[in-house]
């Protein structure tokens, strides 16, 4: 920092871009303002303070040109080009690489569970904070159980969400329910919160007759056109550039909602994240797109998956105003997503949110991602950084939880997931109707032949199929 | 555009462009005897263009998306006219990045609006591949009905005109191999509209293969054809020119010169049934067989490359179902099975033309038992 100082004020334009490029915290009151007047500038202690000032004052998201017109003389001057008029230097001057100065984090509560003096926030209520401790609790059990379960060989195949459980639950609390999710693969916590059931999760994990999806998609691919979520979809971030289709269909049909769409720190090097973002901001679609930066993708880490300071930085890069949240942090996390969609419906636009946390489970239980990084990292982050528990004592120095409700919650929890895996393992698999059936709105002839041969095939050789084959 | 269609011409022996047109013109008007006898004509763009207008304004939740389409009135004026009337929320300009678009217009179908995404060719379509199979052609199947897609990809298809290997690949045999798409490839201006018209309507996901090349020409178009409400049915192949010795199926462009060659063939005394297929997927069995069974002979027709074709899957139909009536082997005309080359002699050898749909025809009747 020092060496800043030493040149001539050349420097401070120079610093104050990068100071924008690393993204401002932003308060609720919207309204851009300026964060720097030329009097201010032209003093290096006032420079410093202003620095210093930044970190505990929140101030409001300024615009660029604001900026450029209270700079120095030599900027005066501008040069107009396609997109708009320009101040210029004759300083040749690169835009460093990174800030001096990582985005900071948007956090309320400490590590003890307890709120930060002066932090900005949407206070919760006893019945909401309640609701979402619960919420995410039994989010553990359900991983916990449906991990055993694939292990047993019960189902195939599982993702857990361990060590995101605040991202999940606290987002889908700050959502309306008419809001549209376009999820990843790690967010079942959203559709838990919108009511789907312990049993209609373990339905779609075997692929039973029961299954919303009818048995047609891998474990965790739920979906469900009743809680606005959108199925699953294994291809990385092909939901990004959908979420800008549905936030402009909303935006059409001028629906008081918006499309909430979520990626992990891997996902961004997708093509379709520039696209999708790029779009959003073009169309000025309302959508939140959410990044769950949990440091690993599979075994790729951060470190080798990019080189910008995280995820927040791009936001600005498409002209969509952007956030850093602790992830773990569930008031942080609440707030921050609220508050986005509120400014995505009433403005108009797409807002990034990027939430730290980390990826305690392995990337699937096809992974085994001691191979590639420390038990012991695994386990701080799994004991002393854990989301649930920070969110519990908060909510128990509320006096609004106790030791009696949390073993009972989670053996209640514990005990419908175990029955409503026993019962769907016992449920009969999806009958040979809907091997053709949602192919097309309706059925095609060639697909009307092939179900008779297949059936008159059945029934003629029935020796060919397992017992109980069903038609 | 008709620097284009004038350089085809030079290519098909010296012929000027616009008396390759008149000669189009006036051998499908024979050719089609049975259609009705309108007295319009209208050019194959300007049936696509009525189609979308009319859907646009029949449903207010159709929209047009793509590359150009709007301000520059498309960038092969297949939408012109379609802004001032519907303007930009409704015929949107794109950034460059098809699998953006075609992201957006996946996104925008499953939330219930109907998008009619243009490529500006299908081989632009590759960049957006992953979001036309794995999410539209896919995801009605795997939310199981949950999730329905009824939007159209459209845009030309196949080779135009020294335009070299990344403008000219026909698409046709890729995307009809996917269950879940439906796969449409018109011909002539009453094609045009009323597939484009069904595929607007369809609930399901359509791929619409025009031809650049077909888009300037005229067809005559009938009362019932010109109406709002006409409507092709998909899955159902037409009967361009009937006959009874051979039968010759293709579809798009190859269309007109299978009519030509049955011309031709006409004067030797053979006397081909020509079939436009119109609908890739769902592929017309019972017609073609029938047609086969009539005639005993086959001689399929693409313009694109041999390998899995088309033709590939039309001969394995045939031979699957109409075995014992057929009296020669089956023939596949396709393209060369190289990149489309650029010199104008050799993209001319890299495509089917007449006289090589006419000698197969002929291999075919003097192959007898």
């Amino acid at each position: 920092m020092a060496i800043w100082f030493a040149r001539s004020r050349n420097i401070v334009s120079s610093l104050r871009h990068n100071l924008n490029l690393s993204g401002i915290l932003s308060k609720r009151d919207y309204s851009p303002r300026p964060a720097f007047t030329n009097s201010q500038l032209s003093s290096r202690s006032v420079f410093l303070d202003s620095i210093t000032s930044l970190r505990h004052e929140s101030t409001a998201v300024e615009k660029q040109h604001d900026l450029v017109q209270q700079s120095d003389e030599e900027d005066v001057q501008e040069l107009d080009f396609p997109g708009g008029k320009l101040g210029y230097t004759s300083e040749m001057k690169f835009i460093p690489e990174s800030s001096p100065k990582r985005v900071p984090c948007y956090r309320v509560l400490d590590e003890d569970g307890r709120i930060i003096s002066d932090s900005d926030f949407i206070p919760v209520s006893e019945q909401l904070a309640v609701r979402m401790y619960e919420q995410m609790a039994t989010l553990q059990v359900m991983d916990h159980i449906f991990y055993e379960a694939q292990r047993q060989g019960r189902i195939s195949f599982f993702i857990t969400t361990v060590g995101e459980e605040a991202v999940n639950i606290a987002s889908a609390a700050a959502l309306s329910p008419d809001d549209v999710v376009l999820p990843q693969y790690r967010e079942p916590g959203v559709l838990l919160w919108r009511g789907f059931t312990l049993q209609e999760f373990a339905n779609q994990c075997f692929g039973n007759k029961a299954d919303h999806g009818k048995g047609r998609q891998m474990p965790v691919h739920y979906g469900s056109n009743r809680y606005n979520y959108f199925t699953v979809s294994s291809p990385i971030a092909t939901q990004l550039p959908q979420a800008a289709g549905v936030g402009y269909s909303l935006k059409m049909e001028k629906k008081n909602a918006c499309a909430v769409t979520f990626i992990g720190d891997g996902g961004t090097s997708e093509g379709d994240f520039h696209a999708g973002l790029n779009f959003a901001a073009v169309m000025e679609a309302p959508v939140v797109f959410i990044c769950r930066n949990n440091g690993w993708a599979i075994s790729t880490h951060i470190s080798e998956q990019f080189r910008s300071d995280g995820i927040v930085v791009k936001g600005q890069a498409y002209g969509i105003r952007s956030i850093r949240v602790d992830g773990n942090d569930a008031l942080a996390v609440y707030s921050a997503v609220r508050s986005a969609r509120e400014m995505a419906v009433t403005e108009q636009r797409p807002v990034l949110i990027e939430a730290m946390t980390y990826r305690v489970g392995h990337h699937s239980t096809s992974d085994d991602s001691t191979k590639y990084r420390a038990a012991d990292e695994i386990q701080y982050w799994k004991m002393s950084r854990n989301p649930v528990n920070r969110f519990k004592k908060w909510v128990e120095d509320n006096g609004w939880w106790s030791e009696e409700d949390e073993s009972k919650l989670r053996s209640n929890a514990r005990k419908q997931l175990l029955q409503a895996i026993q019962a769907s393992e016992k449920w009969d698999k999806p009958p040979l109707t809907e091997l053709f059936s949602d192919v097309y709105d309706v059925k095609t002839k060639n697909l009307e032949e092939q179900e008779l041969g297949l059936r008159e095939l059945v029934e003629k050789q029935p020796q060919d199929y397992p017992p109980g084959f069903h038609i | 555009m008709w620097g284009i269609l004038g350089r085809r011409a030079v290519v098909n022996g010296g012929i000027s462009a616009s008396s390759l047109r008149s000669r189009v013109r006036s051998s499908s008007v024979s050719a089609r005897s049975y259609a009705a006898a309108g007295s319009k004509e209208m050019t194959v763009r300007d049936a696509l263009n009525s189609a979308i207008d009319e859907e646009m304004s029949a449903d207010p939740k159709v929209f047009v998306m793509g590359e150009e389409v709007g301000q520059y009135q498309g960038a092969y004026k297949i939408t012109k006219g379609l802004l001032e009337k519907y303007g930009p929320e409704r015929v949107y300009d794109t950034p460059i990045t098809e699998a953006g678009f075609t992201g957006i217009g996946v996104g925008a179908a499953y939330a219930g609006l109907k998008p009619v995404v243009e490529f500006m060719t299908f081989n632009f379509s590759m960049q957006a591949i992953d979001h036309i199979i794995n999410s539209a052609a896919k995801s009605n199947y795997m939310s199981a009905g949950q999730i329905n897609v009824p939007i159209v990809f459209r845009g030309p298809n196949g080779a135009a005109a020294g335009v070299g290997a990344q403008h000219s690949q026909c698409y046709a045999a890729w995307y009809a191999s996917v269950p879940g798409l439906k796969v449409l490839a018109p011909y002539s201006a009453e094609d045009a509209r009323g597939l484009l018209k069904a595929a607007i309507r369809d609930p399901d996901p359509v791929v619409f293969l025009e031809n650049e090349l077909l888009y300037g020409e005229s067809f005559p178009i009938s009362e019932e054809a010109l109406d709002s409400s006409f409507c092709l049915p998909i899955g159902k192949a037409k009967i361009e020119r009937e006959g009874k010795d051979v039968t010759i199926t293709t579809f798009s462009k190859m269309v007109g010169f299978a009519l030509k060659a049955a011309e031709k063939l006409a004067e030797e005394g053979i006397s081909a049934e020509v079939i436009n297929l119109r609908s890739i997927r769902p592929l017309d069995r019972a017609t073609i067989n029938a047609s086969v069974r009539k005639t005993s002979r086959l001689v399929t027709v693409e313009e694109g490359f041999p390998q899995h074709g088309v033709c590939a899957e039309i001969c394995a139909s045939v031979v699957e179902e109409s075995f014992s009536y057929l009296d020669a082997p089956v023939e596949r005309i396709a393209g060369a099975d190289v990149p489309m080359p650029y010199a104008a002699n050799l993209e001319r050898l890299a495509l089917p033309q007449v006289e090589d749909i006419v000698r197969a025809a002929k291999r075919a009747c003097f192959r007898s038992k």
